[in-house]
């Protein structure tokens, strides 16, 4: 057996805390990132929810978005939920003027899209690959994926209702984004995904 | 029955995870009191994870005297208008009314808040009667914790509004963090003991005592006026701030917010609050609080 691979959370805003906490049950080593020397000591990434506008303006801030392109071109696996599926998005939609992206994935994210906080909600989503129930979604003044590339593959759609046939869980290579926030509902099963993507086993 | 909503069966607006959810989403950012949108959108460009618009910052409050009620619905779109973080907004305790037109302006979350007049003298808000979630202050882990039975999604410290002065936010902070470890160590027959102290439900005094932490985001308030207050809090426990008349009724705005951001981020590591302590010029005055008479004092209300 080799040694559990180590996953990082960025740490400039959000529920770093809850990723850490759905990490550890998973049995990976865990650290905070919160400057560009720490990337090379780990395996993969998560980059969790929170306000996209400032994690983007911190990245910029703290000298860590060129960093964190380059790990990502590298091939680092990362995660990312609702602000994070927006950080790694080569493409924006109702994002500030200034907002830089990590980017990496094949797509175009409209940040906000489900709407305000009075119209946050949560929904079953099923993700393709992912064994049982679908998934407790809570998507809060969440994005969606507007379109996807020929090498990203949409692996989660909302349902029903109006918006049924969006984009909310996107995979491409080593990259893995949810516009909901699953480190909030104590179902592990997408952390486990990218944890077995991590180690080469998915 | 409208088909523009979502199947009800399938999906839900407004459920206690959505509300706490958007809670846990302002953490380790910083929410800044602002009156006007130029003033939203230096705290944007500074770093601020959301702003809350009212119509006076506390310290104005005080000087200016007289009923503080909800801010201009205009005055709130102007905001709304001129940022894209989130956008919060005061109602006064117990005035309902007063929640309910914030939430159909759009707000993303209400403080229901001792800084405004009461409207209410006997009761706060019944919070789980709205979709839009609420945050209310708190000097005591009593106090905390009946705002989280009427379905608060966050708690922030009081401390003392308007004055620049931390004291109250460290005491109410202590008192808090200090009841969650006491509530840690007691037996299943002392909780339902420590429940009547409390003036709090069992279920949520156990759930406390079970977590070692409050069931929602515990922030601080009152008083936070320079980068170290701002890494004061974080280190007594608080996962962020609220900085109200701190930065606007200082000498350089845009610095001195941006300086609370970076302490509010880096807030173990002396170095980086040493360099961002640097050059900030003049800190608000402050009021001392054995200054103030009873009736000057905020935290007191709430009940």
């Amino acid at each position: 057996m080799s040694a559990p691979p180590t996953i990082g959370v960025l740490a400039l805003q959000g529920d770093i805390a809850e990723h850490l906490r759905v990490l550890g049950g998973l049995g990976v080593r865990t650290r905070s990132v919160l400057r560009a020397d720490q990337l090379d000591d780990v395996d993969g990434l998560i980059i969790p929810g929170g306000e996209s506008t400032t994690m983007s303006k911190l990245a910029v801030r703290y000298d860590l978005m060129d960093p964190l392109r380059k790990h990502v071109g590298e091939g680092l696996p990362v995660y990312g939920t609702c602000a994070g599926m927006i950080m790694l998005a080569d493409r924006i939609l109702d994002g500030t003027a200034d907002q830089q992206t990590v980017g990496g994935i094949d797509m175009t994210v409209r940040r906000n899209a489900f709407g305000r906080q009075s119209e946050s909600f949560e929904a079953q989503v099923g993700i393709d690959g992912l064994a049982g129930d679908p998934v407790e979604a809570l998507f809060i003044r969440a994005p969606w994926v507007e379109s996807i590339g020929t090498d990203t593959v949409a692996i989660g759609q909302v349902s029903s209702g109006d918006r049924a046939g969006r984009i909310v869980a996107v995979r491409q290579g080593s990259l893995l984004a949810t516009s909901f926030h699953p480190e909030l509902t104590g179902d592990a099963r997408i952390h486990g995904l990218f944890v077995d993507m991590v180690k080469g086993q998915a | 029955m409208s088909t523009t909503q979502e199947n009800p069966t399938t999906s839900t607006v407004g459920t206690t995870r959505v509300k706490r959810g958007m809670a846990e989403q302002l953490k380790n950012g910083v929410i800044m009191d602002v009156v006007t949108p130029d003033q939203a959108k230096i705290a944007e460009d500074a770093g601020a994870v959301a702003v809350m618009a009212l119509e006076r910052v506390p310290a104005d409050i005080r000087k200016d005297g007289g009923v503080a009620r909800m801010s201009d619905p205009d005055m709130i779109d102007g905001i709304i208008e001129a940022v894209s973080i989130p956008v919060m907004a005061k109602a006064r305790i117990g005035h309902f009314v007063e929640a309910q037109v914030l939430q159909a302006l759009g707000v993303d979350f209400i403080d229901e808040s001792e800084v405004l007049t009461p409207a209410d003298e006997a009761h706060h808000i019944d919070k789980w009667a709205f979709t839009v979630p609420f945050v209310c202050g708190a000097t005591t882990m009593g106090e905390a914790l009946r705002r989280v039975a009427e379905g608060a999604a966050m708690i922030r410290s009081k401390g003392e509004a308007g004055t620049g002065n931390v004291v109250e936010a460290t005491r109410h902070m202590r008192a808090i963090q200090g009841e969650i470890k006491r509530l840690g160590t007691l037996d299943a027959a002392e909780l339902f003991g420590a429940a009547k102290e409390l003036r709090a439900p069992y279920d949520v005094v156990k759930e406390v005592a079970e977590l070692g932490a409050l069931p929602v985001p515990l922030f601080s308030a009152g008083g936070v006026a320079t980068p170290a207050d701002a890494a004061l809090m974080r280190q007594l426990g608080a996962q962020s701030v609220f900085v109200g008349s701190g930065i606007f009724k200082s000498g350089d705005p845009a610095k001195r917010a941006d300086a609370i951001v970076q302490a509010t981020l880096h807030y173990n590591d002396p170095e980086v609050l040493a360099k961002v302590s640097r050059g900030l010029g003049e800190a608000m005055v402050g009021i001392n609080l054995e200054e103030l008479d009873d009736s000057q004092r905020y935290a007191g209300r709430g009940w």
